[in-house]
Order: structure tokens, then sequence, then C-alpha cells
């Protein structure tokens, strides 16, 4: 029959609300804390409190004989148990055996010794502290740099040298470009560690049924395929018999991109008692065992002619890996040399990374994952350089961006990227903070005596993790769209979302393609029951990989429908269009959407060659990373007499390729400003030369708070990426990326009068107080 | 172990209770009510954010046995019975101001008793008054909208 | 994050409580400090008598031309009285900048005192108040000066079985300018330092000028020196200056993750001329 069709509005580009937010702000969402089994019993771990120590004896009988206690389980025991994995590889690279609980010996604060089960957790906790263990601590070392030090004590006896890895990669000819080089710049740089805190700690709920040879773990993770696939390996179970469900998941930052010693432990213990274990970490565990981040000291030349013009850099990396290798951790620095480049057309790099083991928590992904570390050694160089010439750093990026017309750009460290117009973003960054008028008045404001700043960073970064050769465990991603018999779309996506909203996101996709209302598509995520395997929510891929997934499984939906329509309507296959929900051929008949899965599920017209049912399942392998890429302008102002910074504007323009969701980027681009932020002003994982952490719980570890953030101002230029069809690019790690830099490159400029031309993080008032008594005594002086 | 008596969400509960139970492990495993969490022991966080006798406070830091005789709103008492959401609730959702959603509720208990207190806080207050709740998330831009919003909306 | 098993009593009566301290058992009042300690079993009390509901340890009167305030208000209540913000905003005003709001609705007056955290905000305000502290046990009660109180890093004039149950402040308000100035340690909200200044000018020179400091060293002080410094000076910015630079001299300056002992010396300078600025301000 003749119908009217009404035209859709597209969804896709639009501030929409969130479909997860109603049971999140109802108290009605399910974390793994919020798991309950029937019989489930409680779980409490003895950590060492030692940076270095040997076990010589441990007796568990207190804790055994404690009424409510069920089990205690030490290193003797999980000997069957794999031990936790790495999944990186490097050539030559050495990797210590990782147990789920430790030997004979423990190699930093908060090592795993033991664990305690019992019937609730408070007894559980009476139960640690009743195990008695004769220790005999040993020297620990924690900073990378006296750990290479001659004489030094071993992380691990075996390898005196506390090296793991040495990684070179050069790239044109560093020997010539320092040749002809007119000036050389060359600065010691710290990314510190930091502690990445999710508002939800790890937690772990594991539920053996032997009758089935079944287990069930729940787990607060971002991966959880690869996760499964992990433990079945380690607990020796078949990998389809092992359903891993992320439930609501409480923030992540990478921390979670991991495979941790307590989901191996909670299996095993539930196999042995035969019953349901739930162990939830602490805050004060989550501090001193879940991954840490950054940890780099950089030494950086950036050679280049005095007319701005870049010539190459040089980077020699110390990565404190800490005392394991951790999922991803030796591939972390490794990120960073591929990103030394940034935005910038120079044709020399020469990095080597040294990778050393240390008495302390492994550093891994933390937003950004070396990314951030190398964006803020170019950032920073960059700026030196210009200041070293007398060039406004404006200017000199400008002198040396890869132009317009250069891509597919092909950069020093043998990456391509993708797409961008960098002097755009800039161009539209310094107009709209007024860039012009801001010099104007900084010199009006050092007039008066004031220390103002301006600091820009003009940031890159490779995302949208990836072809699979450049990652350790596939780099595509999963999406199956299943439709019902009465037209609702149930979308599953191999990502694992913990936040960044996909729910929503993907629906709008998925609703803009079949032409259905928003509210008929609901998308499953995070359980491997439920989802065909996938990779995981990391590096920004959500969109830009997933997404992709998701479109090309709509399409195989779309042509499906589309067989079914014109069977339908007795047209052929090449005569319908399917558009705003409905099948019409050129004579303006045409059945619903909902109609058509009603009768593809009938069965009774099937077009030829087709088959009943409505579902398709897409896995997609991207051909390249994508490159988002923005401009961050801070103006700042630093309080003469205490040090204190104030963060007078703070601009992004980020170009993250197409949006779908721009509500969902604006919260996903404040919040990785505020973590950049944190690394530049307050962040800071502090380990004493015994192994201590000094930093280990929120009183001593400066977290942002409402009252720290500025304001934050924000708009894009958009430069699809031709490498997925949503053009996508990817916001996750941008603000993350972009902030760091231009908060340390707005202070250095604010204190650039006094002669100060690098400052290292966290930029705490105290440092910045030293910094200006230093260089008025110098002033004085001279 | 001692009895306390409590109101919850205008429900009455009587339960014995071992004096070291904090109230967030009493509204959690012994009431059932999961919405308020822990997300730290040295209470600095604030998702633990609960209504005691009218006043926000940290259910991490507090014991059951304290609480005996109090009158209890946490997040799973604001909606209306019929699932009407609360203006803050409306609020948070509308301006996207949570992402995992972890420090949701005590960010929404606490903007509770901001607004109680300042039905029209300037982003300053505002900002001030979350001082006790982190959000690791959104850096807290569109949180502060929620809480504009939510005092437009006379909450 | 889970405390020590702990017989619990809240009595209903002051004098029970009394009893119950006699024979060894520990306060609880708002918990602020105590449950965190106990949580991460730095603290093991073997009984708590919860002291924070008593009605006789909750009120702020005015009273013989001071301001009594039972030791079981709470930092809100403080912050917000009327009569305080009327006849001793200096209180008021300090108590608004310990930690948070939930922290206020529960931490009390007397529980904060009577930690004597080095960090606390109150000590600064009640050394520059010349407030009093009284101590009530099972025996009877004694009123302290704050100098005779505040002791040492967590350590007070109070013996066992005693708890602080009133603090008096005196009615303040007219001529005398107060202010407290914070610089906050930006994880925990606590003092870096904190100083709180209270002055009187006449004929333009300081005729009374008291200043207390928190967060310096292990104790908070009452800094007698810049007093001395300015009474009877003229009312300048230099003289400010001068005195303010004395308040670190004698000190045992704190060095931590946060602050190094020179930077906390140099910003109690600061802080002290900015309370003492800020208080002159607020003097007629």
């Amino acid at each position: 029959m003749t119908t009217t069709v009404t035209k859709l509005e597209k969804l896709v580009g639009k501030r929409i609300k969130r479909k997860e937010d109603p049971r999140l702000i109802t108290g009605t969402a399910t974390y793994v804390e919020d798991v309950k089994l029937p019989e489930l019993l409680h779980a409490a771990i003895l950590r060492s409190p030692h940076g270095a120590a040997n076990i010589k004896s441990i007796d568990i009988s207190k804790a055994a004989a404690l009424p409510g206690v069920v089990a205690v389980y030490t290193g003797a025991d999980i000997l069957g148990v794999g031990s936790v994995v790495c999944a990186a590889d490097l050539p030559g690279l050495r990797k210590p055996v990782h147990h789920i609980l430790a030997q004979d010996r423990t190699y930093f604060v908060g090592h795993a010794v033991a664990v305690v089960v019992a019937k609730d957790r408070y007894v559980a906790a009476d139960g640690v502290d009743l195990i008695e263990v004769d220790w005999q601590p040993t020297q620990a070392v924690t900073d990378p740099e006296k750990a290479l030090a001659a004489g030094a004590p071993a992380v691990h006896p075996e390898w005196p040298d506390n090296t793991a890895f040495i990684h070179n990669q050069e790239g044109g000819d560093m020997a010539q470009a320092f040749a002809d080089a007119e000036v050389v710049v060359k600065q010691r740089i710290v990314s510190q560690r930091l502690i990445p805190n999710p508002m939800e700690t790890r937690g772990v709920v594991a539920d053996w049924k032997q009758a089935d040879k079944a287990m069930t773990i729940w787990t607060s993770t971002q991966i959880p395929h690869l996760a499964r696939s992990i433990l079945a390996g380690q607990l020796g179970l078949d990998e389809n018999r092992v359903r891993l469900i992320a439930p609501e998941v409480g923030g992540g930052f990478g921390s979670k991109l991991n495979v941790y010693p307590e989901e191996a432990l909670m299996g095993f213990v539930s196999m042995k008692l035969q019953k349901p274990v739930k162990w939830i970490e602490s805050r004060r565990e989550n501090f001193q065992t879940t991954i840490h981040g950054r940890g780099h000291v950089d030494y950086l030349e950036i050679a280049a002619k005095r007319d701005g013009t870049i010539l190459g850099l040089k980077l020699k990396l110390i990565q404190d890996l800490g005392a394991y290798h951790q999922l991803l951790t030796p591939a972390i620095p490794t990120l960073s040399v591929l990103m030394m480049p940034g935005l910038y057309k120079f044709r020399n790099i020469s990095a080597q990374v040294i990778g050393v083991f240390t008495n302390a928590v492994p550093t891994d992904a933390y937003r950004g994952a070396g990314r951030p570390e190398a964006t803020h050694g170019i950032e920073r160089m960059v700026d030196m350089l210009a200041a070293e010439i007398g060039m406004d750093p404006a200017e000199i990026r400008y002198k040396n961006f890869a132009g317009k017309d250069d891509f597919p750009f092909l950069t020093a460290a043998g990456l391509t990227y993708d797409s961008g117009d960098y002097a755009a973003t800039l161009d539209k960054a310094l107009e709209m903070i007024d860039y012009k008028g801001l010099r104007e008045q900084q010199v009006q404001a050092r007039a008066e005596g004031k220390l103002m700043g301006i600091g820009i960073s003009t940031y890159g970064e490779l995302c949208g993790f990836g072809p699979s050769p450049a990652t350790p465990a596939g780099g595509w991603e999963s999406a199956t769209v299943k439709v019902e018999p009465s037209g609702k779309v149930t979308v599953m996506t191999g990502c694992s979302p913990h936040g960044q909203g996909q729910e929503t996101s993907f629906a709008q996709i998925a609703a803009d393609e079949l032409g259905v209302p928003l509210d008929d598509v609901i998308v499953l995520h995070g359980d491997t029951s439920i989802v065909q395997y996938g990779i995981g929510t990391f590096g920004s891929r959500n969109t830009a990989v997933g997404g992709a997934a998701l479109f090309y499984a709509l399409q195989d939906i779309r042509e499906k429908a589309k067989r079914f329509g014109a069977k339908m309507l007795g047209v052929e296959d090449g005569e319908v269009v399917l558009a705003d929900g409905h099948c019409t051929d050129s004579n303006g008949n045409s059945v619903t959407f909902q109609q058509i899965a009603g009768a593809a599920y009938r069965g009774i017209v099937i077009p030829t060659g087709s088959e009943p049912g409505l579902v398709a399942t897409r896995f997609w392998e991207p051909s390249n990373f994508a490159y988002p890429y923005g401009a961050h302008i801070i103006v700042s102002e630093v309080d003469k007499e205490t040090g204190q910074i104030e963060i007078k504007r703070y601009l992004a323009v980020d170009d993250i390729g197409n949006i779908i969701n721009p509500l969902l980027v604006d919260g996903q681009l404040h919040g990785g400003v505020a973590q950049g932020l944190g690394q530049a002003l307050w962040e800071h994982g502090v380990y004493d030369d015994d192994g201590q952490l000094v930093s280990g719980t929120f009183m001593d570890y400066a977290m942002p708070r409402a009252r720290m953030m500025p304001w934050i101002e924000s708009a894009h230029t958009i430069t699809p990426s031709p490498v997925n069809p949503l053009g996508a690019k990817g916001v996750g790690e941008a603000g993350t990326i972009g902030s760091t830099p231009a908060m340390v490159n707005s202070v250095v400029d604010a204190l650039a009068p006094l002669g100060v031309r690098h400052i290292d993080m966290p930029m705490t008032a105290g440092k910045i107080w030293k910094l200006m008594q230093d260089s008025s005594i110098q002033e004085k002086k001279a | 172990m001692r009895t306390i008596n409590v109101s919850v969400n205008g429900k009455q509960y009587s339960h014995e209770v071992e004096p070291r139970m904090l109230l967030i492990h009493y509204l959690r495993e012994v009431i059932g009510l999961t919405g308020t969490h822990m997300g730290c022991e040295t209470s600095l966080c604030g998702a633990c954010t609960i209504e005691v006798d009218g006043k926000a406070v940290k259910s991490c830091t507090m014991f059951a046995v304290q609480a005996d005789g109090a009158k209890i709103l946490t997040v799973e008492g604001l909606a209306a019975p019929d699932g009407t959401l609360h203006p803050i609730q409306e609020a948070y959702w509308t301006e996207h101001a949570l992402q995992c959603g972890f420090c949701t509720p005590g960010m929404i208990m606490i903007t509770k008793q901001i607004l109680e207190r300042n039905p029209n806080p300037t982003e300053h207050e505002i900002r001030e008054g979350l001082d006790g709740n982190l959000c690791r998330c959104t850096g807290y831009q569109h949180i502060v909208n929620a809480v504009r919003t939510a005092a437009k909306a006379g909450a | 994050m889970i405390a020590n098993s702990f017989e619990y009593s809240a009595p209903g009566s002051l004098k029970e409580a009394l009893a119950l301290l006699a024979e060894g058992a520990k306060p609880l009042a708002g918990g602020m400090s105590l449950i965190p300690m106990m949580k991460l079993r730095l603290a093991n009390p073997e009984h708590l008598v919860d002291i924070g509901r008593l009605p006789e340890l909750n009120y702020i009167r005015e009273e013989g031309g001071a301001i009594h305030i039972g030791a079981g208000v709470t930092h809100f209540e403080v912050e917000s009285s009327p009569l305080l913000l009327g006849k001793c905003p200096l209180l008021a005003e300090t108590a608004a900048y310990i930690g948070d709001i939930q922290v206020r609705n529960r931490g009390t007056l007397g529980g904060s005192v009577a930690h004597a955290d080095p960090s606390a905000d109150y000590p600064a305000a009640l050394h520059a108040l010349d407030a009093k502290i009284v101590l009530t046990s099972s025996e009877g009660t004694r009123t302290l000066s704050t100098e005779e109180f505040f002791l040492d890093t967590f350590t007070t004039a109070l013996d066992p079985g005693e708890i602080v149950s009133e603090v008096i402040v005196p009615v303040d308000a007219g001529l005398t300018g107060t202010s407290y100035q914070k610089f906050l340690q930006p994880a925990s909200g606590f003092a870096i330092v904190g100083a709180a200044a209270r002055v009187r000018q006449e004929g333009g020179k300081f005729t009374m000028v008291r200043v207390g400091v928190t967060g310096l060293s292990g104790n908070g002080y009452r800094a007698r020196n810049v007093e001395d410094a300015l009474v009877g000076q003229d009312v300048t910015d230099a003289n400010i200056k001068a005195a303010a630079a004395l308040v670190a001299d004698g000190q045992d300056a704190s060095s931590d993750l946060h602050a190094t002992a020179e930077y906390r010396a140099h910003l109690a300078g600061a802080y002290t001329a900015r309370a003492l600025r800020a208080a002159l301000s607020r003097s007629a």
C-alpha cells in the first residue's frame, strides 16, 4: 500500500542524554560489590608491608582457628595456578614469574602473600591480622635511575642490573640532523608516577559449579573476553565454560585493562571450597596493588635551525616498570616513542627506552598510556626551543606542522597519520582566546609585576587501537545486531564501556541506520555468555573501532531487510530503498522495518537465497590507528608570595573527527582535562627509599576536586578520519594528553621573566615558590 | 551485638548488629540497599554520602549503632514511589553529570544538602559544596551544571 | 577498612558517660578522626562511649559576657550559629574551613579540640580568642587556657577519664576585627598552615593583637612574638609584614610530602600577614 513516510530526524550528532543513567542515578545499578549469591564467602588478603623482603616462614594457625574463617591459603597452595600474564613482548624482554601469591620473597609493598576466606568481610579482616609472617626485609630500590646505578639492590636477584629490556628505535638520520643543527636544546623531563584511582576499586566474585565444570567470574574489568581467555588458562579451565561478567564498572582509566592476581585467586578459592567467594579491594589496596601510570624520566634533545625549523628529536627514556610486568607494562613506553614527533614534520628521531625494575607496583596503561608522556616531551621541547631562539610559541608550531595537504602523513616514527589540518585548529584556538590581545595583556601584567603565563599545547595522539599487528591481543572489534520479531533491536558490542556512554551513542547509530526509535534499541556488553568475543575498551577505541564494527553489522541487517522488504512488496531486490524505518518501492508502496522483522521470523516469505531471522555479526579490523589532535591554551597566574597557580582560562579546541554525541564528547574531554591537570599540578605517586608508598591514601594523594578545577571552554574542528566509516577518531584520552603540557608551558611562561625554562610535574605551590626563591637569589647575585 | 531501630527511606527496620559494623555496610548488606557506595576508607571521597536526620554524612565514617533512632535517606529513597525522579536526579541525567556512575549517589545526596542550605548557589559555592566528593570521570563541570539546573528547578 | 571489635555504650546522661570513661572506656563524639583510624586499625579502643548525642553537651549560649559552647556542637552548628556569627565570628569562620559539608555535619568542636591534630583549624582560632577549655571527669571540672590545654602533637592536658565538655570564647564583635586564613593541603583539605588574627586599633595604633597558628609545627600555638611586635605600633603594612615575619621563630617547622619546613615557615608568615590585614579591615 502507498504510505506517507515521515522523515526521521538523525540522532547521530545530537546531544542526547544517556540511556544508561536511570539505573545509575537511582542507585539500582549492579557493580561487582553489589553481586550477592547464596552461601557467598568473603576473602581478605595479607599483603607485604615491606618494599623488599624474604619470607622466612608463615604461620596461619591462629587465623585458621578463628571462628568464621573457612580457609587460609598461602603461596605454597597456589602453585597449580598459572602466573599473572604479560601479553606484551619485546626482543630480549626479561619476564619475572609473577605468582598470584608470593612465594619466598615479596617485591613491593602490597604484594599479596596469603588469602583468608571467611563467612563475612569482618572476620576475614580479623583473620588477616592473625597471620604471622617472619619477615627478613632487604634493601629496596624505588627510583629507576638509582636502580640503574652500579651497586643498586637487585629487585630480582637473577638480574642485578635491574634492566628488563632496552628498546631502540631510529627514524631518519639523526647524526645529520645534529650536524645541520644551529641550535640544540636539552632537557631532563620527568613524567611522574600517577595512581589511576577509579572511584570504584577492583573487585571479584567467583562462583564455581563443579557439576558443570563451569566458572562464573564477575570482575571490574575493561576487557571481559581477554580476561576470560587469560583466566581460563591460569585456572586450567575450558574457555567456553568460563563466563566472565563485567557488570557496572566504576571507572578504569586503563587500570582495569589488566588481569590481576586476585581474579585467578578467587577462581582458585571457589574451586577449592566449592562455594562462591567475593573479594573487594580496599582503597588502600588499590593504591598499593593496582597498576600505576607514567613513571618516566626522559632525557630529550631537540635539534633545530635558528629560524625555528625542527630537524630532529633524541630521547633516552627510563621507564619505571615496578617489580613485575602486568598485562602491557613493557609496551607502554614504546608508544611514547611512536608519538615523539607530535604534529611536526621533522624527519629524524632516535630513541632508547630502558625498562627498569623497581620495588614498586607495576606501571601500565593509564589514560593516554605513553602518549601523554611523549606529547609532554615534544610540546615542552618545542616551547623551550622557541624560548631559546626568541620565537613565539604559536609561530614555531605553525612553522613545523605537517601541512593539511601532507595527509596521509608518514611521520619520523613510522606512523601514517590519517587526516588533519593542524594549523586550522590552532587558528581557531588563538582566535577564540584572542591570543594577540592576551600577549598584550601579559606585557601589561608583567609591567605591574604580575606573573601571568600563556601556555599552548598542540597535541596529537594515536588511538582507536588499532590494527591487530600493532596490538598484543588483536586490534579489531566485534558487534552483533539482533533484530527481534517485533522489530526491537539489541546491539551486542565487544567493547566494554564503563562510563563512556556507548549504550547511548551506539543506539544512536543503530537507530539512524535502521530507522527505529532510540528507545527500541538496547546495547549489551560485558558478559561473555551473551556477547560474541570482543577486545574491550581502552585507547579511545570504542567508537572508532567498535562503532565501525557496529556500522557494518547494521549494513548487513539493512541489506537483508531490504531483500525481505522487496519480497514482501513483490518487487526485485534492487528496487527498494530502506529509509526512515520503511522499505519503499518505486511506486511508493512500503512496509515498515517492524513488519519486515516479523516476516523474517515468521518464515513464510523468504527471499531466494536468504534465510529466516534478522541477526548480523561483524568483526572489523581497522587498517590504521586514528589520530585526533587539538590545541589547548591555558592562561595562568602565579601568586608571587606563595607560588600558588591560578588558572584564569582553559580553552580546548579538539579535532576528534566526526562526533556521534557532543554531550558525551564534552564529558570525556572535561574528565580527561581533569586527569591531565591532576598530573600537571597535584598528583604524584611517591615511594620512599624503603619502598613505602608515601602518597598511599586520599589524605596524601591529591585528586582534583571540584574547587580545584577551572571552567573549561571547548570547541571543535572536524576532520573526519578516513580509517573508519563513521569518520570518528576518539576523545577518551585527548583531554589528558593535551592539558598537561599546556599547563606546564603556561606556568613556565609565567615564570620566564625570572629565568625559569622548565618545571617538572607536579607543579605544587611549594615547588614553584622554591623555584622563585632560587631564581630571585640568582637574580640578586647577577 | 546491639539492637538498633532506624527508619530508612520511610521504612522502619530493627536489627542486631555488631558495634563495629559501619553504617554503609548495614545499609548495603543488612538492609540490601546497594546504591550507596564505598569509595575509600579515609572519609575523603564522599561516594557513601547519605542523609541522617536531614544532614548529609559519610556513611563509611559512622557505625550503624550511632544511627540508632535516626531517620535515614539514601539515593534509593529520592524518587517518588511511582518512579518519578527527584529534580536533582533529573538534572544529573539532563546535564550528563555522570559517567561511570560510582560517585553519583553521593554526589546527588550532597547536592540535595547544598541546595537545601543555599537554594541559589554561585559556581564557586557549588564547587566548595562538592568538596567532600570525588569524581574521577567528569572533571566536575557537568556536575556543576547539574547543581545549577536542579537549583533552577527548585530542588 | 574494618575496625577491630569493641564494646559500645550510648549512655543517656553525661554522668553515666563519665562513669564509664572513669573505668577506662574511650569517648566517641562525631568520630571524624577516630573512625578512619579505627578502620585502618591504627586506633583499637576496646570500649567506646558515645558522647556525640548527649543533650547536655549540645548548646551554644551567651553567659556572663562570654559564649559557652558545648563540646557536642558540630562544626556546622558553629559555622551557622547566629550567636557566633554575630558575636564571635572568628570561630564560625574557622569552622567553615574544616573538611567538607559532611564532616562539618558530624564532627564536633569538642572532638576536634581533644584530638589536637597539629593541622586542625580550631587551635589557631582558639589561641587567638583567648578561649577557655573546660574539662570534665567523674571527679569534677577544671578550666584551662588554650596554652595550658594543647601540649603537643595529638597531646593535650586531658587526663584519662576526662573529656572536653565545653569551650568558652569571648563576645568579640564590634571594635575587634578577626580573620582566619588557611593554606589548604590539596589532598586532605587540612591546613598546611592556618593563621587566626584578632586585633583592635585606636588612633592609628594597634591596641590589642592576638595571633594563633596551626599547621606549622607539631602543635598549634599563640604567636606572642608577633603580638608583642605590634601592640602599641602604628597600623602600617610594613609593621604587619615585619611582625608576621617573626611568626615561625622558635618553632620546629614540620616537613612532609606537601610542604618543606622552609616553605611552611614562609607560608606561616604570609598567612599571618594576610590574617592580620583582613582582621584589621574588619575592626572599627
